[in-house]
């Protein structure tokens, strides 16, 4: 066990980077999340369609290959434009903005389905009461959906954010020096890998932990009106 | 002649003239015309699949009308026509501006349910007619006491009966100093013990001088509190008239049909 002492500082590191990589592609995927559920419940066929087609190709291409497309292919496509306009020679991709975009145009489509449940369970005389007192689209999401959309879309949301954290583990893959990544070069170059497992294991145990106690604390708070059973 | 013409319409709260709706292929209203004066209050009835409720909906635009022109105080909602023949209004600021002063209160009473009684009603003076909170609340105690319901405010609506939901509902209405209230059958989801203590304040609201459209089903009501009955059959206006007239010698077949399986 002492060698994880000697090596905490790069496990901390690598943890920051894990947290840091989650918490900003969830951040992204409540924005896409958002914009796909009102796409999919869109009265226009088209923007329904694209937002069918996002969901459908997020959940049909597993999340490994996703990010490999998105950090290689999008190098080779933006290099690519810079030689053809010959605004820059040569970009690389930085792996935790790469992590990023992947986790967060994943679990976007994940957030999108949550969402759209989420808003179709708020009974659509409520949005007619709003609508009826003369209240603006952006007044009505405000005052009338988001508070209430919260509640409805919290389980699925907690479990989408659960998922996520471990699955910022494959943005090693990708070269990311996360957690994961630390923990697995440190546990080689000492022989001790599986000390450095169970530390990993220890250590995300402990962010979903943490996790959990906040949302419990959101669900508290946006659980006004609702009758105990 | 402008002069002429405003000192005619000057106190028509509401018209609408020859409005038709249809659901695709199914037309479920006809060309359907209502005037309300200030102070009128019209009761609509008809059996379900008449088009009542469709018609009361279409007012505020919760409902699109296929075709027809709609009137509050001389204002006119602009429609236009899209490409495909479909029609939708003009102007989203107007209809917003429009609905603000018709209030409306629904069958299902639709309180916004993480929000208290009081939330409720101060909401729409706070968000669309801009009054600072403070005025929103002084406001408020007024009409919740209108209603009986001003010990409830801080209830939320899951822990109050349909009664007392409905009645926070209507203070809901009156709170945005409505110049024209539509009722959608206010009292059709209330256990029957309930029907009472809501009809009373419409009763009261009514005799107090305020224009209201009611679809009701409750024909004491419409026969005692209303100043004009329309009585409305597959879209289309079989009868209409004063309730004295409309109830005592009834002319068509179907309103007398009507009135005869509504009283047993």
């Amino acid at each position: 066990m002492d060698v994880i002492f000697e090596y905490k500082q790069i496990l901390i590191e690598g943890t920051l980077v894990t947290i840091s990589l989650a918490v900003l592609s969830l951040l992204l995927s409540i924005v896409l999340g958002l914009i796909g559920a009102f796409a999919k419940l869109s009265s226009s066929r088209g923007v329904r369609r694209a937002g069918n087609i996002y969901t459908l190709f997020v959940r049909s291409v597993p999340d490994l290959v996703l990010m490999m497309l998105i950090f290689f292919g999008g190098q080779t496509l933006l290099s690519q434009i810079g030689g053809l306009t010959g605004l820059w020679d040569y970009i690389e991709i930085n792996q935790f903005v790469a992590g990023v975009l992947t986790l967060g145009f994943i679990f976007g489509a994940y957030m999108s389905e949550t969402f759209r449940g989420a808003i179709l369970a708020i009974p659509r005389g409520q949005i007619e009461a709003a609508m009826a007192v003369g209240m603006k689209p952006g007044q009505i999401f405000r005052i009338v959906t988001w508070p209430q959309m919260v509640r409805f879309a919290l389980p699925s949301f907690t479990n989408n954010w659960l998922v996520l954290v471990k699955s910022t583990a494959l943005v090693s893959v990708i070269g990311l020096h996360d957690l994961v990544w630390n923990a697995f070069s440190a546990g080689r170059s000492t022989h001790q890998l599986f000390s450095f497992m169970i530390a990993v294991m220890v250590i995300y145990l402990v962010i979903t932990g943490l996790s959990d106690l906040i949302l419990r604390r959101v669900d508290r708070k946006y659980a006004a009106g609702v009758r105990k059973a | 002649m402008v002069a002429a013409l405003s000192a005619d319409k000057s106190n028509v709260s509401l018209s609408v003239t020859d409005l038709h709706k249809s659901f695709g292929a199914h037309e479920v209203l006809k060309g359907v015309s209502l005037k309300a004066c200030e102070g009128d209050v019209i009761s609509l009835l008809g059996s379900s699949g008449s088009g009542k409720s469709t018609f009361l909906r279409c007012i505020n635009l919760l409902e699109t009308p296929t075709s027809g022109l709609i009137t509050v105080h001389g204002e006119d909602i602009k429609m236009s026509k899209d490409r495909q023949g479909a029609s939708h209004p003009t102007d989203p600021r107007q209809v917003e501006r429009i609905r603000a002063r018709l209030a409306m209160v629904f069958q299902s009473f639709n309180l916004w349910s993480h929000m208290t009684v009081m939330d409720n009603v101060i909401a729409g003076p706070i968000h669309v007619l801009k009054q600072s909170r403070a005025e929103a609340i002084e406001h408020a105690k007024e009409v919740l006491e209108r209603v009986g319901m001003y010990e409830r405010r801080d209830y939320y609506p899951s822990h109050i009966s349909g009664g007392q939901q409905q009645r926070a509902a209507i203070a809901r209405a009156l709170a945005m100093k409505p110049e024209v209230m539509l009722f959608d059958e206010p009292t059709s989801a209330l256990d029957p013990e309930l029907v009472g203590e809501v009809l009373k304040v419409i009763r009261s609201l009514a005799e107090e001088g305020r224009t209201m459209v009611v679809v009701t089903h409750e024909m004491a009501f419409a026969r005692d509190v209303s100043s004009e009955v329309i009585f409305l059959h597959q879209g289309l206006i079989e009868e209409q008239g004063s309730p004295a007239q409309m109830f005592n010698d009834p002319k068509s077949n179907r309103f007398k049909e009507f009135l005869s399986t509504t009283r047993q």
